[in-house]
């Protein structure tokens, strides 16, 4: 039989994928290359001369060892956690409510939009309205004054307990809904065959989130939760905003981004560049396991159970030899 | 997430450029007139102008940081035909055209884009080159360094300073001149700062509001704590912020920040006094503990009628352009006095770019802008500018039409022109805006206690090598 010649369709996906590898390859990939030898050398602009760029080896890299990075990236974790924690315990409650037929809220279509709103509003603005918000003489100090709670003005922004948990709020208020709709898709994901049978065994609701909700949801929390570690990483703007780029007070404000550009303010490509090198390290290996999490090699959920059994087998056969002998 | 980034650097320009008439230089209250002696000398150097103009490239690119430059060109240049509606393009009557290239001044934007465009300048199509170009004060002498020279020398340009900027303050001269002496930019502003003080309050604690009593009260230093003393003990600040004294320690320090040719900072003991004193003035109680540093909420607050605080130490744009927007009493209720010791804050200087093939028409918007006196006395009037030129703001001292209701009939340039005269220009480097502004930042912390005086120090070097990564150490006295 003549092999018949068949029409191939590869092609016109190879045509349709090529504008994002085009755009790709000039917009990020010669970027980060760039990127990269240029942590390698000496390059900054002094007043109006450009010093470099002068090759150094890993000369930048220890610099930044040497130099506070590390306390921002403890400063950056810190911002992230308060500003986390709040946000994942919130939105698993709403979405376990919101996803509950028999709780039968009504408009919760309406609560859905609200709870995403802050997320639309700018980080910047949002910034600036808290630090009004939040000022000595601000709005709210002046109701707590008025209301008698306090007796003198807070000083939020004078502590960096205050300056802090402000941070933490705005991220947490901008992101909580993000993570209420995408927690509710995973929740409305389980099959309700599980959840009717066990409440026909008398599950209450209570256990029916800790021994169903809960385990079913893992992945897709796991991946919230390594997407939130990366996007804390880059916190930028709202800290950057709040305190005027200073990351005040005592520096205690200061993220990772803040640093880095600080260095690129002052045309230091160098120092930036290593920098972001090391931020690259850092993303690539949350992303592996990202990569990990979400390429499931244990589609059938009995790998655990058939490596178990193997063991018992080998065991089996371990035994016997013994006997045999 | 880089969206979020694009857009917090978006609104960080759009606020930076709404905060930008505040630090940089601005609009004063003075009403000036004054007769015109250099009209003959203008006259003179328009038509050599005229003559230059006609080989010259059709664009001219005007860099500077807001449109208070443009709108005092379009006042005062008599070859201004219009502006367009958004206000990027000017054309003039050969048809010339300005191009506004406008970035903001807060954060060193307007120098990092000036920077980039200079770099390029070489290589730059005739028509896209700089051809004129603003600098404040804080950071002038970068762009006037002769071994940069980027600004050309006045007299390259057919102006001789001697003659032609004869009665220009000298201390402006000095600031826009180059480590050989050679002037390679001017002014039509001047800021000599004063003291401006609540009325009403000093009624209710000295029993009089009159300036030179008050201004008795608060002649030096010390003097001025024993009145800080006396008006805590009735409930009030003297001042609102430490940062409200920073220039008048900072301007005369008798070292520059940074020597040239070193990569090291020594720190004046000058600043070492602001130092100390702001933190014992601050404790002592005689600082709004609210508010931190300037140009915030609290700061702008504390002019209102509802504050505490006594006075303020601004330059002439300072009331005007700050002061009165900010203040909702009754009219009449600020008064203007001498400061504890001479200083002066901002100023724009203009300077004519190498490279430019715009060079008549350079020449000619600079004299008209700074030389002509007719112009500086409209822009006084028309903008309540403090001028660059003596004789015709020492008229204005002794002229009772210049007097300002917001002042309470009293005419603020009896007190300007005094200090003007005594301004000892600071020895500058191009290192300046750095340092005032991370100084003031890193020892915030100390005067409100977060931090101890080592590390407040030591915050300090971090900053200011991260910001210059060529600084190599930091000398403290």
């Amino acid at each position: 039989m003549n092999k018949k010649k068949s029409i191939s369709y590869a092609k016109w996906g190879y045509i349709f994928i090529l504008p994002f590898f085009i755009s790709f390859f000039i917009f990020s990939l010669i970027p980060l290359a760039d990127t990269i030898r240029l942590s390698f050398y000496e390059y900054y602009r002094a007043t109006l001369k450009i010093v470099g760029p002068n090759y150094v080896g890993f000369q930048n890299y220890k610099e930044l060892l040497s130099s506070d990075m590390l306390v921002y990236a403890k400063n950056t974790a810190i911002l992230w956690i308060i500003g986390f924690i709040p946000q994942i315990v919130i939105a698993l409650l709403l979405a376990s409510w919101f996803a509950d037929i028999r709780m039968k809220i009504r408009g919760a279509q309406v609560f859905k939009v609200i709870i995403y709103l802050p997320n639309i509003i700018m980080a910047s603005a949002f910034a600036m309205l808290f630090f009004t918000l939040f000022s000595t003489n601000g709005p709210v100090n002046s109701i707590l004054l008025q209301m008698g709670v306090v007796t003198k003005a807070i000083d939020f922004m004078g502590t960096p307990f205050g300056v802090r948990s402000l941070v933490a709020t705005m991220n947490f208020l901008m992101w909580f809904g993000n993570s209420t709709i995408m927690l509710m898709a995973a929740i409305m994901g389980i099959s309700p065959d599980v959840v009717e049978a066990a409440e026909i065994d008398g599950c209450n609701g209570y256990k029916r989130f800790f021994y169903i909700t809960l385990p079913m949801i893992r992945p897709i929390l796991t991946y919230s939760l390594i997407v939130s570690m990366i996007g804390g990483l880059q916190m930028f703007d709202v800290p950057q905003i709040l305190t005027n780029g200073q990351g005040n007070p005592d520096r205690t404000t200061m993220t990772l981004i803040m640093f880095l550009n600080k260095h690129l303010r002052a045309n230091n490509y160098g120092m930036a560049g290593a920098l972001s090198v090391y931020l690259f390290i850092v993303s690539g290996i949350l992303c592996f396991i990202v990569y990990k999490i979400t390429m499931d090699d244990d589609k059938t959920g009995t790998k655990a159970e058939e490596k178990a059994k193997k063991k018992r087998e080998k065991e089996r056969l371990k035994q016997m030899k013994k006997e045999g002998k | 997430m880089k969206r979020r980034i694009l857009s917090a650097l978006l609104t960080v320009s759009m606020v930076a450029s709404m905060l930008v008439g505040c630090g940089s230089a601005a609009a004063p209250a003075a009403d000036a007139a004054a007769p015109a002696t250099e009209e003959a000398k203008a006259d003179d150097a328009a038509p050599a102008a005229d003559a230059a103009a006609s080989d010259e490239g059709k664009v001219i690119n005007i860099y500077c940081w807001n449109d208070e430059f443009r709108t005092r060109v379009e006042a005062i240049y008599d070859k201004v035909v219009e502006t367009n509606e958004d206000g990027t393009v000017t054309t003039l009557t050969d048809g010339t055209e300005i191009h506004w290239v406008v970035n903001p001044n807060q954060d060193g934007v307007y120098q990092q884009k000036l920077d980039e465009a200079l770099m390029n300048q070489a290589t730059a199509a005739a028509d896209d080159k700089v051809d004129i170009f603003l600098s404040e004060a804080d950071y002038v002498y970068k762009y006037t360094d002769a071994e940069a020279d980027v600004a050309i020398p006045l007299t390259d340009l057919g102006i001789d300073p001697d003659t032609d900027l004869a009665n220009q303050y000298s201390f402006t001269k000095v600031t826009a001149s180059d480590q050989n002496g050679v002037q390679r930019g001017s002014t039509w502003q001047c800021c000599p700062g004063v003291l401006v003080y609540r009325r009403d309050i000093a009624k209710e604690v000295f029993g009089t509001d009159d300036p030179t009593e008050v201004g008795e009260k608060l002649k030096d230093w010390a003097t001025m704590k024993n009145t800080a003393e006396e008006l805590k003990a009735a409930g009030y600040y003297v001042l609102a912020s430490y940062a409200d004294t920073f220039r008048l320690y900072g301007n005369s320090i008798a070292n520059p920040w940074v020597s040239p040719g070193e990569t090291s900072i020594k720190v004046d003991p000058q600043i070492m006094d602001w130092i100390s004193s702001s933190k014992e003035w601050l404790d002592a109680g005689y600082f709004d503990p609210a508010v931190k540093g300037q140009w915030n909420d609290d700061w702008n607050k504390d002019m209102g009628s509802a504050s505490k605080v006594f006075a303020f130490l601004f330059p002439a744009w300072g009331i005007d352009f700050v002061v009165k927007p900010n203040w909702d009493g009754a009219e009449g209720s600020w008064g203007v006095t001498n400061p504890p010791s001479s200083y002066n804050w901002g100023g724009s200087y203009v300077h004519a770019c190498a490279g430019s093939d715009n060079l008549g028409y350079a020449k000619d918007i600079i004299l008209a802008m700074t030389a002509n006196e007719d112009n500086l006395i409209k822009i006084s009037k028309d903008y309540s500018d403090f001028t660059n030129n003596q004789a015709a703001m020492q008229k204005a001292a002794s002229d009772d039409s210049f007097s300002s209701d917001f002042l309470g009939g009293q005419n603020p340039f009896t007190y300007f022109s005094p200090v003007a005269e005594g301004i000892q220009m600071a020895p500058l480097s191009a290192y300046d805006q750095g340092c005032v502004e991370l100084i003031q930042s890193s020892f915030s912390d100390y005067f409100q206690g977060q931090v101890d005086f080592e590390k407040a120090k030591e915050n300090f070097e971090t900053g200011i090598k991260e910001r210059y990564p060529d600084i190599t150490e930091v000398v403290w006295p």
